[in-house]
């Protein structure tokens, strides 16, 4: 069995954000990346799969060379090999595109995708990568299971789950729950020094069209301070989420 | 022409979000003198589209398979988005709104935006406001299509009343495409979801432990609210994974926040920024949270919370 991750590098929880150039662009001076989280519990999943099917686990990222100590980690945590499409992409569609491309040449029967980056937040790319190719799409993936060529998946909507079968190849959106927080890999000094070892190959995309554009970035607007209430007047507080807010 | 909106429903009946959304094709479709097409599936009662400006309801029913089904949906309403000419697809985003969106996008040849908060500033080409980096940012993307699909965040645009003359459609159901099929729905419980709640109650970690969460899920009951909590709690297992809020949980974008014994960390800040009002309540007049809300006691939980409860009960 082979798997494709999708790995998308992206700014560090705590980061501040900022733009520059007149607020057309993310500044990225001083941001630390990090593999996205919702990526990360869908490799870790990939690597159990190694672990038990003996799968094969590619990691794939686009973007230019700065993405790369983003792809080793990923090495270092388990994949066997990386694959960077060396563009920097300005939508979402622009990665499936790319993606696409790939997906011509290498067959792989899982691909796993983050349900959504937390930088642009698209959640697009795998439902999008998925339907070009023809294949079912699961979002909100918390569970995973394969016998054979059959799945047996499980889905988180709002308020409730849902169980579902499907078979291969999929294309499936990864997020906590698929494996927990506890269970994500921390990288030892074994996978570090074996990473350095591992194929990591660079593609060069041909161009693809975009369909979006983005335009400006804008930071929300500075609140005022906090209205404080005394703990003994909570007949105060409630006033004023009913009269003031008018939430309540 | 048309503008065309996707309105969920549950058991039949249309949820909140379906109003927002109608209310917004509203507007947009005003502003571009066009009509309002709404489609939905199995739906029961109608009626409440008339006063929200919907011209033409497809209703689909769905026969013995009930369940949101991402390709089956996503096939119906490429076919009616073709035999209506929509330009502008407006998607929630729920949980399966923002499962339908990106499919539907390759399906029908569009542009894709999610997260939109405000009605496009501009038309030819579509150009709106969207949030990004959870919550810390917005931008604004310009659609590069003929047609566009956006999802639109729920209570950015609120309800706005319209009466209109509703025309109803059934539609076709259409074949699945590919393998994938949903075998039972588990619903965690009776209790309004995260995504649809108007209010939100959560707690972290200064509720000390899972047996004093009874302080949460009673202000949530007086309020009619939907509970959550914080990353740590979530992960210690007092509460289920499916209530954890901010960056890599669930987004909120409630109209009140209530955040009891919650620090305010800059993660868990990220997913709920976009709840309008948002109240604190913790013993440490430092915790980061007090500047990001709106109102705010120090105070202990275990004495501020039993009060605010009984307090609004008796007000109803
Ligand atoms: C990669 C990454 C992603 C993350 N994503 C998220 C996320 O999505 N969501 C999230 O929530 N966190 C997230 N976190 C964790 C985040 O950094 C904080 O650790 C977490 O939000 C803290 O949770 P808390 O406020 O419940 O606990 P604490 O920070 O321990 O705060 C508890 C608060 O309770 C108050 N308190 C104590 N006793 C009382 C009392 N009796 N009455 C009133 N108040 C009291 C204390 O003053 C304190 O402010 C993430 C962290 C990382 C590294």
């Amino acid at each position: 069995m082979n798997i494709l991750v999708c790995i998308s590098s992206v700014p560090d929880t705590t980061s501040k954000i900022n733009f520059k150039n007149d607020n057309t662009i993310f500044e990225t001076e001083g941001v630390q990346f990090i593999i996205n989280p919702n990526d990360e519990f869908g490799l870790t999943r990939a690597i159990w799969l190694q672990q038990s099917h003996g799968a094969n686990v590619t990691v794939v990222s686009v973007g230019d060379s700065s993405c790369e100590p983003i792809l080793r980690k990923c090495l270092a945590i388990g994949a066997d090999q990386a694959i960077r499409i060396d563009t920097i992409p300005k939508d979402g569609f622009q990665v499936v595109a790319y993606l696409t491309s790939l997906l011509e040449i290498n067959k792989y029967d899982l691909i796993i995708t983050g349900r959504e980056s937390i930088d642009y937040n698209g959640g697009m790319v795998g439902g999008m990568l998925a339907t070009k190719l023809k294949i079912p799409y699961l979002s909100n993936c918390i569970y995973l299971d394969i016998k054979d060529d059959n799945l047996k998946l499980e889905r988180e909507f709002d308020g409730g789950k849902e169980k579902v079968s499907a078979s291969l190849p999929i294309v499936i959106g990864s997020q906590k729950g698929l494996v927990e927080e506890k269970d994500l890999i921390i990288p030892n000094m074994r996978g570090i020094m074996q990473a350095r070892q591992k194929p990591l190959e660079v593609l060069s995309p041909e161009q693809v069209e975009l369909s979006t554009q983005d335009l400006s970035f804008e930071k929300p607007s500075e609140k005022g301070p906090v209205r404080l209430v005394d703990a003994e007047n909570i007949d105060e507080l409630i006033d004023l989420l009913e009269n003031e807010a008018k939430v309540i | 022409m048309t503008i065309l909106v996707v309105i969920e429903s549950e058991l039949g009946k249309i949820k909140k979000s379906g109003l927002e959304l109608a209310s917004y094709g509203r507007k947009i479709a005003d502003d571009k003198g066009l009509k309002l097409t709404a489609v939905g599936f199995n739906i029961e009662d109608s009626s409440v589209l008339n006063k929200y400006g919907v011209d033409k309801l497809y209703n689909v029913e769905t026969g013995e398979d009930i369940f949101f089904d991402v390709d089956r949906y996503s096939e119906t309403i490429t076919k009616i988005i073709k035999e209506e000419n929509a330009i502008l697809i407006v998607v929630s985003s729920s949980a399966d709104g923002r499962y339908l969106g990106p499919v539907l996008s390759i399906k029908t040849q569009s542009a894709y935006i999610p997260n939109v908060v405000e009605v496009p500033s501009q038309y030819e080409p579509i150009q709106v406001k969207c949030s990004c980096f959870t919550n810390k940012a917005f931008k604004t993307s310009k659609s590069l299509k003929n047609r566009t699909i956006i999802s639109l965040l729920s209570n950015s645009f609120g309800l706005n009343e319209k009466a209109s003359s509703l025309e109803l459609i059934n539609h076709n159901y259409e074949n699945r495409t590919v393998n994938l099929k949903v075998d039972s729905v588990d619903k965690v419980s009776d209790k309004v979801s995260i995504a649809d709640a108007q209010i939100v109650v959560s707690g972290g970690r200064g509720l000390k432990g899972p047996e004093n969460w009874y302080l949460i899920e009673d202000l949530a009951e007086v309020l009619g609210a939907a509970t959550a909590c914080s990353k740590p709690v979530s992960d210690m297992g007092w509460r289920p994974h499916s209530e954890h809020v901010g960056q890599t949980g669930k987004p909120v974008a409630s109209n009140l926040y209530i955040a009891v014994g919650v620090s305010g960390a800059i993660q868990h800040l990220a997913g709920i920024n976009s709840s309008k009002i948002k109240v604190v309540i913790n013993n440490d007049p430092e915790a980061p949270f007090f500047k990001a809300a709106d109102y705010g006691i120090v105070g202990d939980a275990f004495d501020v919370i039993p009060k605010l409860t009984e307090k609004l009960k008796m007000r109803k």
